[in-house]
């Protein structure tokens, strides 16, 4: 699926709505475009790894200090978000309050940078062996 | 280099997570069964499309760019310390199909809701699934005052694969729900045993 938000709206062309308001929303707060954060990236990093919805990010406890890194609020927002347990991909955009594609590409910096690792999901048409799903179906029913 | 790594099949020390994807029609309450079954509330995250979204939407004579926002709500089922389960409720539109190809990737499989006021409704998830061969059961929501039809009526409906389970159930009643994804499991677990004979036969 293409992602490509359009960066290239810039205030001055977008203003011309000669709305001085415009930038504030009064219930939403500030508008922000979303891939500002990333600055304008709308695909991870040059690893090029596409996170699964559940994909699994855990903090590398070999990771290096996080004041150190080159990491932007929303960065660190993931990070803390991960801090008490393991996330998925979709918990932690809900979580963030940020759309899928936006976490993708900040979860893409983080293992760039060697803070996180994610674990990939079961591969497509490969299920998990049969003990996982009596244990699955064992679960649902203690529930 | 990347320190991304694949689970070990059948490893206990990799965390699992497995998907299940809940379809059917608009308002047929998908994220009603997904809120009852699930241990936290409903989370919803939110794709963003621009281009593609353009490409199906009337923009004509609108002159600011159209970001369309598709929200997929999903919950969670611990099974213990490192096997947890996601349900995710599929965008009802039919125009934001091509989102579920990414969902669908490593599906264990998935639950069609069905309502018999308007079963057509499910058709196009029942086909998407047979096509793709991803085993689903189809799960009959009975809403109150909606005429009790039986199983293999709804089966016959649908024209259903020999072997699709229908089940009736209430979305809103966990027990229910949990019946439901149980069965699942199960049809799931027979399809693929089924495949593997297949394949070495």
């Amino acid at each position: 699926m293409q992602m490509t938000e359009d960066m290239t709206g810039t205030p001055s062309e977008e203003g011309a709505a000669e709305e001085g308001s415009h930038w504030y929303d009064n219930e939403a707060g500030p508008l922000v475009r979303p891939y500002a954060m990333t600055g304008g990236r709308t695909r991870p990093g040059p690893s090029g790894v596409r996170f699964d919805l559940i994909a699994l990010v855990t903090l590398d406890p070999g990771a290096p200090a996080v004041d150190d890194a080159p990491l932007g609020p929303e960065h660190r927002n993931l990070l803390d978000l991960c801090r008490p347990e393991t996330q998925s991909v979709a918990e932690l955009a809900a979580g963030a309050d940020l759309p899928l594609g936006v976490v993708r590409v900040l979860l893409g910096d983080l293992l760039e940078l060697g803070c996180v690792t994610v674990s990939r999901p079961v591969p497509p048409a490969q299920l998990p062996d049969e003990r996982i799903l009596r244990e699955v179906i064992e679960g649902l029913r203690a529930l | 280099m990347v320190s991304e790594h694949s689970d070990a099949p059948g490893g206990d020390s990799a965390a699992l997570a497995l998907k299940i994807l809940v379809a059917g029609g608009f308002g047929v309450g998908k994220t009603t069964l997904v809120g009852a079954v699930s241990e936290i509330r409903p989370l919803r995250t939110e794709e963003l499309l621009s281009e593609a979204g353009q490409s199906v939407d009337d923009t004509d004579g609108v002159d600011h760019k159209t970001t369309t926002t598709v929200a997929m709500d999903f919950g969670r089922i611990t099974i213990r310390s490192g096997l947890s389960l996601y349900l995710f409720g599929t965008p009802g539109q039919d125009r934001f199909w091509f989102l579920w190809d990414e969902l669908s990737q490593g599906a264990l499989g998935a639950v069609v809701l069905a309502d018999t006021r308007r079963l057509e409704d499910c058709f196009p998830a029942v086909d998407y699934f047979e096509h793709r061969h991803i085993p689903f059961v189809v799960a009959v929501n009975c809403f109150a005052g909606a005429r009790r039809h039986g199983a293999t009526d709804v089966s016959r409906a649908l024209d259903l694969d020999r072997g699709t389970p229908v089940v009736l159930c209430d979305a809103r009643d966990r027990d229910s729900g949990k019946e439901v994804l149980i069965r699942l499991v199960e049809y799931a677990g027979r399809m693929h045993t089924a495949r593997l004979l297949d394949s070495v036969g």
